[in-house]
């Protein structure tokens, strides 16, 4: 549990609305679901209408979702603020969730935690040139490929100090890091090969 | 050792292509449709003669679960829910499985849909998984596409199959949060009975299965109950993937067999421990709501990693996510880390547990620095007695295990600290706080 409230009034824009492609895809959305349950569709239309925003979530846009799904808006603004990955706050361009859960942390987590907290500063903070933000998060299933870092929707893992800060650099000059594992290795592979499936 | 042969997941790695043209060369929707004719009865039968259980966690009879589901469809549709919802530190199987074999659980899921009457699966895949999500509804399209799925598809029993996504919470993992995430709400459990099988989502039947669970049923159905059940040993049959995370020399997943001793597991495939195995420390053997289990010779060094090898050293099987710690980890912080986990996923729903695990994490913090009372330590563990079975759901277990896991076997070391810590500075007034 954690207290997560919405953004101050004065960041918050004034209105929302889907563009006509997100209509449609919203609209796709709904027939997976049975006559009446529209409502299932909240987590996906919530995470679309951040996508549209920015990365994050304005109140407006909660209130457009429900009203578009025909719930109260009190029932989508407890969804918001209940899943972690809605931003109640704008993110950086390059938005960093270091995961430091235990596997993470026995293989070095806390030096890319230092590392964020050097270049980035404080959680939820935003770089002045926008570019980043980073975010301590809680295991994202990567654990044999740890320590490892989401950066917006990749990925990279295997990572080193200095492989980390290299990838921020990249990013930071606009160019686009190879996501998966930052060492010479398979995916969840043993390092040196594997030991099964060599046929 | 397991053959290759013997193995499910030939792609674990995705050396090969993930498609549908290379599942069908690996075995995938061969002879689905005379599997599915044999009938309902036949498929919860053969899968209850395999043994298979759950690779949720849990480890409950698979074909037990779908046989109680009701017999004939009433006015309430029935449902089948795949739980992608991957999230127990230490494990990331279900991952691979999604990104290199998604046909093997797209076909576990017509089986198991025409083995318990449902005409629509929901895979339920946790936001995180970006990627994962764009190569399973790839995937999905792809069968839809060839008409292996879908209403009047080849294979005789019309299902649609659909992907849906959370946004970052742990608890939808346990089933009937996850069914509440589906219908749009607040991930929180609910009170059981009655069972999913009853009223499970929008209060119709339905049965939900971890995705490893559900992409094995092809195979065991192919090869037969039998193949699956010689593998291993009774009441803990077949094959399982076990992520080594943590201190060892090549963290890795692999296919194993049930059963295999965590000292070959671990020496075969991940290099070992680092240091060797005598540097050992501790070893978390099924994700990190399970006990650790420390070295020793009747412990880690005699392991045997399935429920029933599990369970005599007081631990369980899991998700067969080993955690492995050698004798440089700070084992307090590991286990203060794992109780701030808990602390930022409950749900807050039930009192014991949302207060609770903020306040053991807030002790196991002070107790890794030694900035505590011993009496404490007995404290500590009577309050993880107060959560334990006192939640709606297993969550509230899940994180009071380990801390008496901890203080099970790790108590002379927190006393040392304490010990420690008093004899730099004299011990702070325990009540302080709640003045």
């Amino acid at each position: 549990m954690a207290v997560r409230r919405l953004a101050p009034p004065e960041i918050q824009p004034k209105e929302f609305a889907f563009t006509a492609e997100n209509i449609a895809w919203a609209k796709q959305q709904l027939a997976k679901y049975p006559d009446g349950r529209q409502a299932s569709a909240v987590i996906p239309l919530l995470w679309r209408a951040q996508e549209q925003a920015g990365g994050w979530l304005p109140q407006k846009a909660i209130e457009y979702v429900a009203e578009m799904l025909g719930m109260a808006r009190i029932r989508v603004l407890e969804v918001a603020t209940f899943y972690t990955m809605f931003n109640l706050e704008p993110v950086g361009k390059f938005h960093v969730q270091l995961c430091t859960t235990t596997p993470c942390m026995l293989r070095g987590s806390d030096a890319l935690k230092a590392i964020c907290q050097r270049r980035i500063g404080d959680q939820h903070h935003i770089t002045a040139d926008g570019k980043f933000s980073w975010l301590e998060v809680e295991c994202l299933a990567a654990c044999v490929n740890a320590p490892m870092a989401q950066i917006n929707y990749d990925y990279y893992e295997d990572l080193t100090p200095e492989s980390f800060e290299k990838i921020l650099d990249e990013l930071a000059a606009g160019r686009t890091p190879k996501p998966g594992p930052q060492i010479d290795r398979q995916l969840s592979e043993p390092v040196g090969g594997p030991t099964t499936l060599k046929g | 050792m397991l053959e290759d042969k013997d193995r499910i997941f030939k792609n674990l790695y995705g050396r090969h292509d993930w498609g549908l043209r290379s599942a069908r060369a690996r075995g995938a929707w061969d002879g689905t449709r005379e599997l599915i004719e044999k009938g309902r009865d036949w498929l919860v039968n053969e899968v209850k003669a395999s043994g298979q259980r759950g690779r949720g966690g849990a480890g409950f009879a698979t074909g037990l679960k779908w046989s109680f589901m009701p017999k004939q469809v009433g006015d309430r549709s029935h449902y089948l829910v795949v739980n992608a919802d991957e999230s127990e530190p230490g494990t990331c199987k279900d991952r691979e499985i999604i990104r290199h074999d998604p046909h093997l659980l797209i076909e576990g899921c017509l089986f198991a849909g025409a083995a318990m009457a449902a005409h629509t699966g929901y895979i339920y895949i946790r936001g995180e998984f970006v990627r994962e999500r764009e190569r399973l509804q790839a995937a999905i399209d792809q069968a839809y596409e060839a008409r292996l799925i879908g209403k009047g598809n080849v294979h005789g029993w019309d299902f649609d199959l659909y992907l849906h996504h959370g946004a970052g919470a742990y608890i939808c993992g346990e089933e009937t949060a996850l069914l509440e995430s589906l219908e749009g709400k607040k991930g929180q459990p609910r009170l059981k009975p009655p069972f999913p099988a009853n009223v499970g989502l929008y209060g119709c039947p339905t049965t939900v299965n971890n995705v490893e669970t559900i992409a094995q049923v092809p195979d065991i159905l192919r090869r037969g109950a039998a193949w699956f059940a010689s593998i291993g040993r009774p009441n803990n049959t077949g094959t399982k993937l076990f992520c080594i995370s943590g201190h060892v020399n090549k963290p890795c997943n692999v296919e194993e067999a049930m059963g295999i001793p965590l000292r070959e597991l671990i020496d075969k495939h991940a290099g070992g421990v680092r240091g060797g195995w005598d540097n050992l420390l501790a070893v978390i053997p099924g994700g990190s709501s399970m006990p650790l289990v420390p070295a020793g010779p009747d412990q880690a060094d005699t392991l045997l990693m399935d429920f029933d090898g599990a369970r005599e050293k007081k631990s369980a099987l899991g998700t067969a996510a080993v955690i492995v710690m050698d004798k440089t980890a700070d084992i307090v912080k590991a286990m203060a880390r794992i109780s701030y986990f808990y602390k930022h996923e409950s749900c807050g729903q039930c009192t014991p547990c949302r207060e609770g695990m903020g306040w053991m994490w807030r002790v196991l913090t002070r107790m890794a620095e030694g900035r505590a009372h011993k009496r404490e330590i007995d404290t500590l563990w009577e309050v993880t007695t107060q959560i334990e079975g006192h939640t709606i759901c297993a969550f509230g277990d899940g994180a009071a295990w380990p801390v008496q896991g901890l203080i099970r076997h790790f108590r002379p070391e927190i006393e040392r600290r304490i010990d420690e810590y008093t004899a730099k500075s004299p011990p702070e007034p325990v009540v302080q706080a709640a003045e």
